[in-house]
């Protein structure tokens, strides 16, 4: 293939990141492609801010005395480290970036439909962010990103209100990009790209777009409703002035669960496309890959009652909501059982994105599974608001959606960039983020079972030998994500020049030329055939 | 350097749910296994061995996607159904149960018995015998985590709520806050002693007492006034408080309300919700803020005490002198 022997000049071809310059033509843009790199810029700076108070955390608890860090400072250290992952890193993550990225390229389109809301969703990110920012330089906070009354509403003296304005004001960049997605995908689909042949890709990020726009208005509301309560004593959450604070925890998980699903979807959307490039066959069962996309985020918005099986709520609501939290996990399990199958008979390599999906598998595996456990009426009980409950959401965020953000990077980065990342390193770090995530939070299982609670400064001795095993993994973790983050900058100069399709992969992204010019295609691509057609693709492959 | 890997279980009911976390884990890992191990034969199996290979598509096969969907969720529904049949159990104390009455407040654990003793961050039960634990918050949430018992529930400020246990191992058992409640959260722990019958005994004559906590909640009733009103014998300006636990409450809004604990609170805390037949509203002054919890609980206990020397059947003496004033 004539592009893979491009000269490295050839970066002097017209593309996105040189038809403008100076800092008017990325802080003004409308190009979704810039736009991605800018959420690629800003959410790196806050998951590195997330993950050094991440590192303070476990560096805290590898004593059981609080020792490190006073009290205070250490219930702030894991608010923020929550607020700061769930809102500003998890919940755009993947959307933002290589969704804005991508879902226009994969559907043949020019850019999204709605190129200045795009940017204007940027815009409110940041201006979210840096109120988060600001609550954090003016002392911090202290109420757990739950955010849960009365404690945050009245007897809390940290900025409260400055954070929850920050996570209201992001919540609008969010539904700004759910609703310019839905729009592009129903609009501007290019000739013959059907709803059966869109990327998986895309109707993961259709679903989770569903959720941003119908989920987010309502933990504004709530957050809303905790300020005029904190602020003007409007009595609607704390007892002491007429309220109920179990209110506040169904109108919190009324979004906060769905907005787990808004942190899993892109993330399988990924994997979507990785298993079939790598295993150079198309994906099994398409259609039931999508519509679990699509099953997810509707039965995600019924299960959030699950939070609250220990607060008194009712034991029938109980039954309901355990019930519905099983259902949850079918449409997660058909999607684990088809990539697996798309495996059967392929051509499997093991190029570092491919690492990124086996990982992706298995751990996204373990956190479905333990879930299971959460959603057990008698289990739950004895394991919630426990560190079992940590290492399962962190296996399903971190393990699941971080993994897959990371390989998905990989994947798409000769796209991004032109230029192709160090394979050798890239695979070292792949091994180190899987085994320094799985020596951080395996052990926490069972401190969990055990009984250590989580949110806990001062911990009792007995738990501390896997605490220190936590640690120690958290510092493998950290590297894991250094080494990339090194190797991805230096790339940017150094890197082989990638051709336009480095990987063989299908799908409209792989048929520009990379990086993409501004309005990504020439022509109007025509699509003619199903996603994921690798063997009609193999002869324009090999060369 | 000590490693436990399993908690200690002190009841039936850990050993029940330790069965089924047993059970969870087995069927865990089993899918895990199956998972993994096929991904990682066909990893190997199907490695891509020239440049060119082209494999032969597959589309999909609509009878394994339904096999896949519907076993696991079959297997799910004995999770469900196991985990419910627990829950259940464990959600209605019996009524023999002894009782014993906890207030969170930011940070410590603070119980109280019938019998009037008081301790903080400690709480001394007997082997054998069924414990409801009347939970109140003084403040925020907290959560009542006793991990040897695999039992937890939130102490939610506002009302209160119930939860039960027989513990039939004695020994020592840690006693958590598990809903985090501000600076020192992980600091509001405390040990939970499960005793012999006899050694509770002992325990319970020993402690310095300062009277039964009927007796304390007396005391309270003459200290805030409200037997200035609320005549024993008599009907007063308020209705009298003789027989009144656990019966049905006619309401000048034309409803009944049954007399208990969650009732006498609201009625001390904020006496025009629910005004009795035959009274008027705005006659008692709100008690909000001018007693703790723990000294509501001794009301409570003390108006049930005078409820207990009512005969049983007979007709309640609030209710005839609530008769007597509409007439």
């Amino acid at each position: 293939m004539s592009t893979v022997l491009q000269d490295p000049q050839t970066t002097e071809t017209p593309n996105y990141l040189n038809a403008e310059y100076g800092w008017k033509s990325w802080l003004l843009t409308t190009d979704h492609k810039r736009i991605a790199l800018l959420y690629l810029i800003s959410i790196s700076v806050m998951f590195a801010l997330g993950g050094v108070f991440a590192m303070l955390i476990r560096v805290e608890l590898l004593t059981p005395e609080g020792d490190l860090v006073n009290s205070d400072t250490y219930n702030k250290l894991f608010t923020m480290h929550g607020v700061v992952m769930v809102f500003f890193f998890l919940v755009p993550s993947i959307p933002a970036t290589l969704g804005n990225f991508l879902i226009p390229m994969m559907i043949g389109a020019k850019d999204l439909a709605f190129p200045r809301i795009n940017l204007l969703s940027w815009y409110i990110y940041v201006a979210g962010a840096l109120f988060a920012i600001a609550a954090i330089v003016m002392g911090g906070v202290d109420t757990g990103w739950t955010f849960y009354t009365p404690f945050s509403s009245t007897y809390s003296n940290t900025f409260v209100i400055t954070a929850a304005v920050g996570v209201f004001i992001s919540g609008f960049s969010s539904i700004t990009t759910g609703l310019n997605f839905i729009v592009t995908i129903h609009k501007m689909r290019a000739p013959g790209m059907t709803w059966g042949r869109l990327p998986l890709f895309v109707w993961a990020n259709y679903a989770t777009s569903l959720i941003q726009v119908l989920g987010t208005p309502v933990v504004a509301i709530t957050l809303a409703l905790l300020a005029l309560e904190r602020g003007f004593h409007i009595g609607i959450f704390d007892p002491a002035i007429g309220g109920d604070p179990i209110l506040f925890q169904h109108m919190f998980w009324f979004y906060s669960h769905p907005a787990v699903y808004i942190m899993i979807l892109p993330g399988m959307g990924v994997i979507s496309e990785v298993v079939p490039c790598f295993s150079r066959k198309g994906i099994f069962g398409y259609s039931f890959i999508a519509a679990s996309s699509l099953g997810i985020a509707i039965v995600g918005f019924l299960v959030w009652g699950h939070h609250l099986f220990v607060t008194g709520m009712s034991m029938y609501a109980g039954l309901y909501f355990s019930l519905l939290s099983m259902l949850v996990a079918v449409p997660s399990a058909i999607k684990v059982f088809n990539w697996t199958a798309t495996m059967y008979r392929g051509s499997i390599s093991y190029a570092t994105p491919m690492l990124y999906a086996f990982g992706f598998i298995g751990l996204f595996t373990i956190g479905g599974l333990t879930g299971l456990f959460l959603a057990t009426l008698g289990v739950d009980v004895h394991l919630t608001d426990t560190y079992f409950v940590i290492a399962h959401f962190h296996y399903v965020m971190v393990g699941g959606m971080v993994v897959a953000y990371l390989g998905g990077l990989h994947f798409w980065w000769p796209k991004i960039t032109g230029r192709m990342y160090p394979e050798g390193w890239g695979k070292f770090s792949a091994l180190l983020v899987f085994v320094g995530f799985n020596v951080t939070f395996f052990p926490q299982f069972i401190t969990g079972y055990l009984g250590q609670p989580r949110r806990y400064h001062a911990y009792a001795p007995e738990f501390q030998v896997l605490n220190v095993m936590s640690t120690a993994g958290a510092s493998i973790l950290a590297l894991g994500y250094i080494i990339p983050l090194i190797y991805f900058i230096w790339s940017l100069r150094y890197g082989k020049p990638a051709g336009n399709n480095p990987w063989g992969a299908t799908g409209l992204e792989w048929t520009t030329q990379s990086p993409p010019t501004t309005f990504n295609f020439d022509v109007t691509p025509i699509v003619t055939e199903e996603a994921y057609a690798y063997a009609k693709h193999e002869e324009a492959h090999v060369g | 350097m000590q490693l436990p890997l399993w908690p200690e279980a002190a009841s039936a009911v850990a050993d029940d749910i330790d069965h089924l976390y047993i059970y969870l884990t087995l069927v865990s890992v089993v899918m895990s296994v199956l998972i993994f191990g096929t991904i990682f034969v066909f990893a190997i199996k199907y490695r891509r061995r020239s440049e060119d290979e082209v494999p032969k598509p597959i589309h999909g096969s609509w009878q394994l996607e339904v096999t896949w969907s519907v076993i696991p969720f079959l297997v799910m529904l004995t999770f469900f159904w196991w985990g419910a049949k627990i829950y259940f159990l464990n959600a209605t104390p019996p009524p023999e149960s002894m009782d014993v009455y906890a207030v969170g407040k930011q940070w410590m654990w603070k119980i109280q018995y019938p019998e009037g003793q008081r301790e903080i961050n400690e709480l001394h039960v007997p082997i054998g015998r069924p414990v409801k634990i009347t939970l109140a918050s003084e403040d925020v949430i907290h959560s009542f985590f006793i991990p040897a018992l695999r039992i937890k529930h939130d102490v939610v400020p506002g009302h209160y709520d119930t939860m039960w246990f027989n513990a039939t191992k004695p020994g020592r058992y840690h006693l958590f806050c598990a809903e985090y409640c501000g600076t020192e959260h992980s600091g509001m722990v405390g040990w939970v002693t499960v005793m012999e019958p006899a050694d509770y005994e002992n325990w319970l004559a020993g402690g310095g007492s300062t009277g039964t906590m009927a007796q304390q909640g007396e005391r309270l009733f003459e200290q805030l006034g409200c037997s200035t009103c609320h005549l024993l014998d008599r009907q007063g300006r308020c209705p009298t408080l003789r027989g009144v636990y656990g019966s049905r409450v006619q309401l000048a809004d034309g409803k009944t309300v049954l007399a208990d604990d969650a009732y006498i609170r609201e009625s001390i805390l904020n006496p025009n919700a629910k005004v009795v037949a035959g009274y008027k509203p705005n006659v008692m002054p709100s008690f909000q803020g001018q007693i703790s919890e723990e000294g509501i609980l001794q009301l409570v206990i003390y108006i049930k005490s005078l409820g207990i020397i009512n005969a049983p059947g007979a007709p309640t003496a609030a209710l005839t002198q609530q008769d007597g004033g509409k007439q």
